[in-house]
């Protein structure tokens, strides 16, 4: 992507018929450090990358607890994640006071995706520079969606988004066929392996990434350090691989050119506009 | 033209008392489960208390639509509270978050008659006793709605100690165990129930101490 006479307000749309405002907002999903999500029929799994800055800062929060049945990861522009998380709350808590029940995740969804679209055709506002992994249970069983700041959403058996989550996604498409059956246990090992990925030979530990959980009977919190380390400490003691280092080594490349996930997600190649789904 | 709906009021009293005692570590939250409208009874079995926070409940007599709609606006506002500060309410916040809720309606008030009963942050029992437009003390003991003005004497003669009559005001808890508090309130509502028609059929019995929340029910008269 390259800087061009079209690309100065959101509300401008260039000669081929792209945004290009929204395409770098997508852009500042991808510079985000990475958060990857996958589901079985009863539980959904959120994981993240924790960088600081420095070793004398905290970590970032990426990830939020929405509703006892709800939770998001967030790549990006955290500030902006931090602001559609309160809203989230706020719509979860308003249609529990008004129906007594819990926000079918859909809906929510739905309803973030338009908020997101409202801003690709306001000449005063910005795209959120986010994106957004929305984990949740409700009567139609276990849900994962992703919603870009283009203000489209779509919905997932497994995802990552943020920098060298290509890493992750290949590690997800070989594995994904069988989450459907996976247990808690074996969902969250495989979130691990895939934040592992994204760390390209950096060593996992539990400082450095953040787990949560929501299932069937399990309300939506984030797993403590010292329960991520042991789980980190039983595969690696055990030897266990996840994928092979080669097809570790190609992926170094990044973003460019690579290929897309199953289940419709977004190509990512230089000519295509990421919107064109 | 004569004047029409002359008598109708957005209010209805369904009746029914609460009680609270505070103790050194332990909390007492009681009402009766009689819910009436005029001189007949709507049901036998209605919980007038409600768990806002791990250490809060509050019991509410009165209008029972204006206290189930003011247990919901303090459920989601609670709610709010945990997600920005990532931890419940203590029972002296929620009794201040009460006390502005209620105010907030100051010219169409919520008819409900709250008593607000937990463990403060130190452990030790509070109980917070309201008007209906949000006034509010912490005491030792208290009593609302239709048979407080027959309990709230005989608290006094019992629980000299903790009586907001007393001064100087001296620290607001009861020196009795809790299972005599419990006793204590048994006797209240089974006294209670022999004068007041509108408390009876059975008394809710929350108990709140270090160890957890337990529940005890006591049949009354249904006379």
């Amino acid at each position: 992507m390259f800087r061009n006479q079209y690309d100065t307000d959101v509300t401008t749309w260039s000669p081929a018929g792209r945004l290009f405002q929204v395409e770098y907002a997508m852009e500042a999903v991808k510079q985000g450090s990475a958060a990857i999500g996958l589901r079985s029929k009863t539980h959904v799994v959120l994981a993240c990358v924790n960088k600081s800055n420095s070793e004398l800062s905290s970590h970032q929060r990426k990830i939020f607890k929405v509703d006892d049945h709800i939770g998001v990861a967030i790549a990006g522009l955290t500030a902006d994640g931090r602001v559609l998380s309160r809203y989230m709350r706020s719509e979860c808590i308003n249609y529990g006071y008004t129906y007594e029940s819990p926000l079918p995740v859909g809906r929510l969804v739905v309803q973030l995706a338009d908020k997101a679209q409202v801003c690709t055709q306001r000449s005063w506002k910005r795209p959120y520079g986010v994106g957004l992994l929305v984990a949740g249970l409700d009567e139609s069983g276990a849900h994962l969606y992703y919603n870009c700041p283009s203000g489209n959403y779509f919905e997932y058996q497994a995802f990552a988004i943020g920098s060298r989550s290509q890493a992750a996604k290949t590690y997800l498409e070989r594995k994904f066929e069988n989450f459907t059956g996976s247990s808690r246990d074996e969902l969250i090992k495989d979130a691990l392996f895939a934040i592992r990925e994204t760390l390209q030979g950096e060593k996992l530990t539990s400082t450095v990434c953040t787990v949560a959980v929501v299932g069937v009977g399990e309300a939506f919190n984030i797993l403590d350090q010292a329960t991520v380390q042991a789980l980190i400490n039983e595969f690696e003691i055990s030897g266990e691989e996840g994928p092979t280092n080669e097809s570790v080594a190609e992926e170094a490349g990044g973003e460019s050119g690579g290929a897309a996930t199953e289940e419709g997600g977004a190509a990512t190649e230089q000519e295509t506009a990421p919107m064109d789904i | 033209m004569p004047k029409e709906h002359a008598n109708w009021s957005p209010y209805d009293n369904n009746g029914g008392t609460c009680v609270a005692i505070a103790g050194a570590d332990y909390c007492v939250i009681a009402a009766d489960t009689r819910m009436s409208t005029g001189y007949s009874i709507l049901t036998r079995d209605y919980s007038k208390i409600c768990k806002l926070a791990d250490k809060s409940f509050m019991a509410s007599s009165g209008f029972q639509a204006d206290v189930k709609a003011l247990q919901k606006v303090l459920a989601s506002r609670h709610l709010i509270y945990q997600h920005q500060h990532n931890k419940q309410m203590s029972c002296p916040a929620m009794a201040q978050l009460l006390s502005n809720t209620l105010y907030y309606k100051r010219f169409f008030p919520y008819y409900a008659f709250n008593v607000l009963g937990g463990l403060d942050s130190e452990g030790k029992g509070c109980v917070f006793t309201y008007d209906a437009v949000g006034s509010y003390e912490r005491v030792g003991y208290s009593a609302q709605g239709s048979g407080a003005t027959l309990i709230t004497p005989f608290l006094d003669n019992q629980l000299k100690s903790p009586s907001p009559l007393l001064l100087p005001a001296k620290d607001a808890v009861t020196p009795l165990s809790e299972a005599e508090a419990i006793d204590l309130v048994k006797t209240c509502f089974s006294s209670a129930t022999e004068r007041d028609i509108y408390t009876g059929d059975s008394v809710e019995i929350v108990i709140l101490n270090a160890h957890g929340v337990r529940s005890e029910n006591e049949q009354l008269r249904k006379d």
